[in-house]
Parts: C-alpha cells; sequence; structure tokens
C-alpha cells in the first residue's frame, strides 16, 4: 500500500468577476502520508474553506488536481468524510443522534448488524454511548460536534477533513475535542486534515503545519512539529519548543497578512 | 416560637390526581355545557323560529342521520372527500417536489401557480361543472383541483430551501441525488408541507359542502340544503352539526398525524422557548 | 490585485448575476402565461370540448376587456369589496378584543380551549343555509359567514401574539413597576404586532373567498352572483371571465396584505421565524 495518502498538485480556483477574474486559491501543492495529522492554518480570507472544498470535490478546482488514494478526485469521493464547523445545521434535526451516525451508512450497503456495531463503535469513541437516542437539540454545541465527529468515525473514511470544527465552541469544550482528536489519529491511525485559524491549536494537534499565504494563495510554508505524539493541554503546551514553534508560526501568519513573503519560483 | 432561625420550607400543597383531572375534565367541557345550557334556556323563554332547542336537534340529528340515510348520503360523500383529500396531497407533494426541484420550470409555472391559488375555490364549480358534467368523477376531481394548491405551493416552497450546510454534508458523504431527496429535502420540507396539508384539508371540505348544496343532487350537503328549502329547521340543523362534526374529525386526524410526524420540529421550538 | 478589490469582486458579480436572473424568472414566468393561453386556446379551437364547455381564451379575454369597460362590472366589484372590507373589519375587531382578552388571562384561555378547537374547525359555509332563513338574501347573511370564517383568523393569531411575551421583558417590565395599561402599551401591543398583521393577511384572503362564495350561493349583489346567474343562462364565456377577475383579486388582495404584513415585520425585527402556517 503506497504512504502517500492525498496529493494536492498545482491547485488553483478562481471565480468570474464584472472586473475580472478574481484568485481564490493561486497555486497549493502539498502532499499527506497515509496516518498523518496535518493541519493548514492562514490568515483571515486566505481561501482555507475553499481549499477544504475543493479536496472535498465540492468544488472544482480552476487547475491542478487532487489525487485522493491514487484516484483523481472529481466529485465526493466514497473514502473522504467532513466535518463542518457549523455543526447545528449540519446535524439533521428529524433524526436522533444514532440516526445522523448512521446516515452515511445507509448507502454502503453493509448488513444492519455491522452498521450497528460501527455506530456503537463511534459513538463509543467520542464518548456519547449513552447519547444515543436523544436528538441533536437536545444537546449541547461541544456534544454535537462529537456527534458530527462520531459520524465521520463511522464511515470509516480514508482521510477525515475537518473545516474550523472547533470554531464556534467554548474554549473548555474545544480542550477536550481537540484531545479526542489527537486519540482519533494516535489510537485508530486516522488520517487527518485539520483546517484552523487557531494557531495554538494547529501547533497542538499537528504533526505538520502548512502555513497559507494570502490571497492569491499558495503554500508559504511546510512546517514540521516534532513535538512527542503523547500530548496534553497542560505540558505540552508549557514546553519551550512548543512556543518557539507557534511563535514562529504566528510570525508566518503575520508576514503573510502583510504579503511580505515571496513565493518560490517554480 | 421555634429554636430554628431558618425557616422551613414546606413543599406547596399538590392537589391530588382525583382532583387534577376534576379540574382539567371541568375546563374542557365548563364553557360548551355553559353555552348549551343558556341556549336551550333562551330557547324556553323567547323561541326564534330558525333556532331550536339543542335537545330539538339532538333529537333530529338521531332520527335523521343514524339509519340508511347514512349510507345513501353521508358515506358517499365522506368517501369523495377522502378520496380528494388523498389525491390532492398525493398530487400537491409529488409535483411540488419535481417544480421546486427544478429551477426552469419552477420559475416557468410559478406566475401560473400563484394565480390558481388565488382563485376563490368554489368560483370553480361552475367552471367544472360546464367542462365534465355533474358526475362522480367531477365532484371529486373539483375538489382536488380547488384544493390542491396550498399543499402544492408550501412544498415548492419547502423543498426549494434546504439548508446548504446540510446539502453539502450529504454530498460530502457521496449520496445520490435520489437518496438526498427522501433522507434530507423531503424530511427538512416536512413542517412547510404540513402547512400546506391544514390548508389542503379546510379547503377540500368547503369544497365538498358548496358543489353539494347547489350543484349536486345527492349527498350530505345536497340534504342540508334540500332541508333548508323545505323549513326543516331541526333536521338542517342536524345535518349542520353534523358538518361541524366532519371538520373536526378533519382537524383531529391532521393534529394526531402532525404531531407524530413533526415531533422533532415542535421539539425543537420547544428547546429554544426554553 | 489588492485584498479589497478581491473581497469586492465576487459581491459585484453576485449583484450583476442577480439583475441578469431576475430579467431570466420574469421572462420563463410570461413564457409560462402565454403557453398556458396558446394551449387553452389550442384546446378550445379543436373542439375537444365543445364551446358550451370550454369558451376559447381569446373569446373569453375579449369579454374581459368588455366587462372593463362596462359600468356595473365595476359597480359589483366594488359591492364585493364592500362586502369583504366590512367582514373584514367585524372580523377583525371581534378577533382582537376577544383574542386580546382570553389571551391575557389564563383562566379564559384554558376553559375556552374545547370551545375554540371545536368551534374553529366548522366550515363556514356549511352555516349558509341557515343564513339564508335567518336573514335572507341581504347582505347580512352574507357577513355571518364571512365574519365566522375570518373571525378565527385573526382571533387565533392574536391568541399567539399575546402569548409569545419574552419572558424576561415581562419580568423587567415587572420589576421596574410598570402599570398593566403601560405594560400593555409597551409589551404587548408590541409583541401581539407581527402576529396581528400576518391574522390581517390570512383573515384577508379568506375573506374575500367567502364574500364571493356567499354572492354566489345566498346571492346577495356582487360578482359571485353574477357568476352563478351567467351560468344559469349558460353564459360561460362570463363565468370564465369573472373568475379571472377573481383569480386577479385575490392576487391583489395577497400582495397587498403581505406587503402591509412585511412592513409591520420589518420594524418589529425577527422576533418570529418565517413560519406563518
Amino acid at each position: 500500500m503506497p504512504d502517500t495518502l492525498l496529493t494536492v498538485d498545482h491547485l488553483k480556483k478562481t471565480y468570474e468577476s464584472s472586473t475580472g477574474v478574481v484568485e481564490a486559491i493561486g497555486d497549493i501543492g502539498f502532499t499527506m502520508r497515509r496516518g498523518e495529522l496535518v493541519c493548514i492554518v492562514g490568515p483571515s480570507g486566505c481561501g482555507k474553506t475553499t481549499l477544504l472544498k475543493c479536496i472535498a470535490g465540492l468544488l472544482k478546482p480552476t487547475a491542478g488536481s487532487v489525487v485522493l488514494d491514487g484516484k483523481e478526485v472529481t466529485g465526493p469521493p466514497p473514502n473522504m468524510a467532513l466535518v463542518f464547523q457549523e455543526y447545528g445545521r449540519s446535524l439533521y434535526p428529524w433524526l436522533t443522534v444514532r440516526g445522523n451516525v448512521e446516515l452515511p451508512l445507509k448507502h454502503k450497503k453493509l448488513s444492519k448488524a455491522r452498521r450497528t456495531r460501527l455506530v456503537e463503535d463511534a459513538l463509543e469513541a467520542v464518548g456519547l454511548s449513552h447519547a444515543g437516542g436523544s436528538y441533536p437539540w437536545q444537546l449541547s454545541g461541544g456534544m454535537q460536534q462529537r456527534v458530527a465527529i462520531a459520524r465521520a468515525v463511522a464511515y470509516q473514511p480514508e482521510v477525515l477533513i475537518m473545516d474550523e470544527p472547533f470554531a464556534a465552541v467554548d474554549a473548555q469544550t474545544r480542550a477536550d475535542l481537540e484531545d479526542l482528536v489527537r486519540r482519533l489519529h494516535l489510537d485508530r491511525g486516522m488520517s487527518i486534515l485539520f483546517v484552523t485559524h487557531d494557531i495554538d491549536e494547529s501547533v497542538y494537534l499537528g504533526e505538520r503545519v502548512i502555513v497559507l499565504s494570502k490571497s492569491p494563495t499558495w503554500v508559504q510554508e511546510d512546517l514540521h512539529i516534532d513535538l512527542d505524539p503523547q500530548r496534553d493541554q497542560i505540558t505540552t503546551r508549557a514546553l519551550p519548543r512548543f512556543t518557539e514553534l507557534r511563535t514562529h508560526v504566528y510570525e508566518q501568519i503575520q508576514r503573510a497578512k502583510r504579503g511580505e513573503a515571496t513565493r518560490p519560483v517554480g | 416560637m421555634t429554636l430554628y432561625t431558618s425557616t422551613v420550607r414546606r413543599p406547596p400543597q399538590r392537589p391530588n390526581l382525583w382532583a387534577r383531572m376534576g379540574s382539567s375534565i371541568l375546563y374542557a367541557i365548563g364553557v360548551p355545557v355553559l353555552l348549551l345550557v343558556i341556549w336551550g334556556v333562551w330557547g324556553t323563554i323567547a323561541p326564534a323560529k330558525f333556532f331550536p332547542s339543542p335537545l330539538t336537534i339532538a333529537e333530529a340529528f338521531v332520527d335523521t342521520w343514524i339509519g340508511p340515510a347514512f349510507v345513501t348520503d353521508v358515506l358517499p360523500s365522506l368517501a369523495r372527500l377522502a378520496a380528494a383529500i388523498v389525491l390532492a396531497v398525493v398530487i400537491g407533494i409529488a409535483a411540488g417536489t419535481l417544480i421546486g426541484l427544478t429551477r426552469w420550470l419552477r420559475e416557468l409555472l410559478e406566475p401560473l401557480l400563484e394565480f390558481f391559488r388565488a382563485i376563490p375555490p368554489p368560483v370553480l364549480i361552475p367552471v367544472f361543472v360546464a367542462l365534465l358534467g355533474v358526475t362522480d368523477q367531477m365532484k371529486v376531481i373539483v375538489i382536488v383541483f380547488g384544493s390542491l394548491w396550498p399543499v402544492l405551493l408550501n412544498t415548492v416552497e419547502g423543498v426549494r430551501s434546504t439548508d446548504s450546510v446540510m446539502t453539502e454534508t450529504a454530498r460530502s458523504f457521496a449520496l445520490t441525488p435520489t437518496e438526498r431527496l427522501f433522507s434530507l429535502v423531503l424530511p427538512a420540507a416536512s413542517p412547510r408541507i404540513m402547512a400546506g396539508v391544514r390548508q389542503t384539508l379546510s379547503v377540500a371540505l368547503i369544497m365538498m359542502v358548496i358543489s353539494e348544496m347547489f350543484y349536486s343532487s345527492s349527498g350530505l350537503g345536497f340534504q342540508v340544503a334540500y332541508f333548508q328549502r323545505n323549513y326543516l329547521i331541526a333536521q338542517m340543523w342536524s345535518g349542520i352539526v353534523l358538518l361541524g362534526l366532519i371538520g373536526v374529525l378533519l382537524a383531529v386526524v391532521f393534529t394526531i398525524v402532525e404531531r407524530r410526524v413533526l415531533r422533532w420540529y415542535h421539539g425543537i421550538k420547544e428547546v429554544e422557548r426554553a | 490585485m489588492t485584498t479589497a478589490s478581491a473581497i469586492g469582486a465576487p459581491a459585484r458579480a453576485r449583484r450583476r448575476g442577480r439583475g441578469a436572473s431576475a430579467a431570466r424568472k420574469a421572462g420563463l414566468g410570461a413564457l409560462g402565461i402565454v403557453l398556458f393561453l396558446a394551449g387553452w386556446q389550442l384546446l378550445a379551437i379543436t373542439r375537444v370540448l365543445p364551446p358550451s364547455s370550454l369558451p376559447s381564451a381569446t373569446d373569453t379575454l375579449a369579454t374581459l376587456g368588455g366587462m372593463l369597460q362596462d359600468l356595473e362590472f365595476w359597480r359589483n366589484v366594488g359591492r364585493t369589496m364592500t362586502a369583504w372590507a366590512i367582514g373584514l373589519a367585524i372580523a377583525t375587531v371581534l378577533g382582537v378584543v376577544l383574542g386580546g382578552f382570553v389571551g391575557l388571562i389564563p383562566v379564559l384561555r384554558r376553559a375556552t380551549h374545547t370551545t375554540v378547537e371545536f368551534l374553529r374547525p366548522i366550515p363556514s359555509v356549511a352555516l349558509i343555509p341557515l343564513a339564508i332563513l335567518a336573514f335572507g338574501i341581504q347582505l347580512q347573511a352574507a357577513l355571518v359567514i364571512i365574519v365566522f370564517a375570518s373571525f378565527w383568523q385573526v382571533f387565533v393569531q392574536v391568541l399567539y401574539g399575546v402569548a409569545d411575551i419574552d419572558t424576561v421583558a415581562r419580568d423587567t417590565a415587572r420589576s421596574y413597576g410598570l402599570s398593566g395599561a403601560e405594560r400593555l402599551r409597551w409589551l404587548v401591543l408590541p409583541t401581539a404586532l407581527p402576529y396581528l398583521m400576518t391574522g390581517l393577511r390570512l383573515a384577508a384572503s379568506v375573506a374575500l373567498i367567502l364574500a364571493i362564495t356567499a354572492e354566489m350561493t345566498i346571492g346577495n349583489p356582487g360578482l359571485g352572483r353574477v357568476i352563478f346567474q351567467a351560468y344559469n343562462i349558460g353564459n360561460i364565456t362570463t363565468v370564465y371571465a369573472i373568475v379571472i377577475v377573481t383569480g386577479l383579486l385575490g392576487l391583489v388582495v395577497n400582495l397587498v396584505f403581505r406587503f402591509i404584513e412585511r412592513r409591520a415585520l420589518a420594524w418589529h425585527q425577527s422576533v418570529r421565524g418565517e413560519e406563518a402556517l
């Protein structure tokens, strides 16, 4: 099994406008190995969500390609799962928690028994085994986001893509959810692509942090995070290396915002 | 004088189960019974020609409708009404879904549909009688044509306005368009659709009454008009009561179905209100 | 390209797109109407049904044109709209007064709940025979039918509106010692007003339908009676023409009241969601 899971190659996305062409994404390229946790950060408006949508097959790129597990992505691929920021609008209110987690599995042609097992397993992984019969709107924001994560986990995707999933959640809950993501990555070897605007979060979570420039976006830096894989909120964040790394990322973003970084030629 | 300086809180006295049940029942039937009594008493004091006492009406009700008349007049009317409602709802939802999801079709038909909805349904009756003659099919068709607009237009609206994040979620999990239609679009539109069904039900009843009273020679509505023309006041009233009961029955059935189908929707509303 | 224009450009693109799509929508809509008329004309010309059942579109529109120049037609429109207006006014006043009264007194609400839920679904057209007996072929008979149906629309909405008072706002009012009258003016009325506007719109539609239905069945003067008389003498073109007129009237009434409702809701911010059942 080849080690490279996802290849983004010279991705470009432009929009038509009355004054000409808007380049949302200029030239983005990176690879992601199987079992990696990669974080993407960038200044506001740099097209992070557009990039994710192109990778997820929800938008067609203007140029360049996205290759997932050897196959080019032309529409939403069946081995990818998405977790959105707006959990309130992403979960279906007429289904219970269990119903929501089970929904994407229904068209995978699995037996009922297998489906139930996957659902229960996913709910246990996110700590919501007791809430299976409740409706999403009966749960708190953090719990709803866990349901969305469980839904993605049960789907057993090759890669899990998360689009600023914890932006709309309070700080304490966010810490718990970050640790949940780390656990899923370590215990299950899930490949995760995580987009965030929170610099600390990107360094805490990622094995790699990709810093995007501002529009027209390209990859400004691809940083390797050499922290110990076993991380926790208190000790890891107090490490001097953590502070070094986050400061570095912060400076990169500031440079990106000011448009100071130059795009490497070729 | 107690030794304790803190106040002892005794839980408020909850009336026992019987008292609560009794009070519920009293609230439920109190006013109606009171109104009937007032009506009855008024009737004996100052009898009005066209307002017989409740007891007279009750007698006439039993005499008139509990018997062969039920089978010859009431049942066919109800059957036609039921058939028309089912057709109107099915056609309304099916056509509404198709139109709502096909942009060019929707834009093509929208002004026409709004116009047809604005026509007061009863004026269509003479039109349909002229087109199709007075047959059983016509009676059903005219009810369908008059009453399907609310559910159709509400379905169009509901199906159009599916939340974009929900749609992206479904697409990201590679659900096919058909799967999306039944797992997402229709459930999301169901509150709007049910609101349309409620209006459709009441219009259907109106159409049945008018078409039978004035454009037919059989049926429940025809009987009521017949009683009125022949000054059979008590029987006329009993017919009106029966029509009222049918209206109430439709409303009750609808509420039961709606509460079941939209349980989640009411749940959200309650949570928001808290 | 600077960031500013990069942000502005998609918005401008959207706005220009909006203008083009509005034109497309109007065009398709007009096409739909034309296609319908053409189809109608075709059916009539090919005599799928005889002209005594289905007059041609051109004949109907010609009749309609003639009616628009006839003074008696406009007098009938006036009669219908007068009945509608009076019925709507009575229904609104009754609805507001009773709805407000019952809504603000919890005991009354509970006590009248079953009565309301029983009386409300009664089709007011079932009362037509009674109205004819009691009042004859007059406006009063029609008004009974119109008011009975429209009243419920206003009453129920006012009931909802009065019940929807935000508890925090109410507690604030109480803690500031506002009197009953002041609370009514500053708390109850503004909360209930959007609901009243919705009720008014629904009642206006219902009142028009029943005004015309009453004229058709009871026989008091107005557009409905014109339909009835034309139908009886076999003047089918007039029937079709008046049907079109009633549809247009219904559209106008609906649009006017939707506009009023939107204005009232605009400065009462999104207190309620879109669901106007």
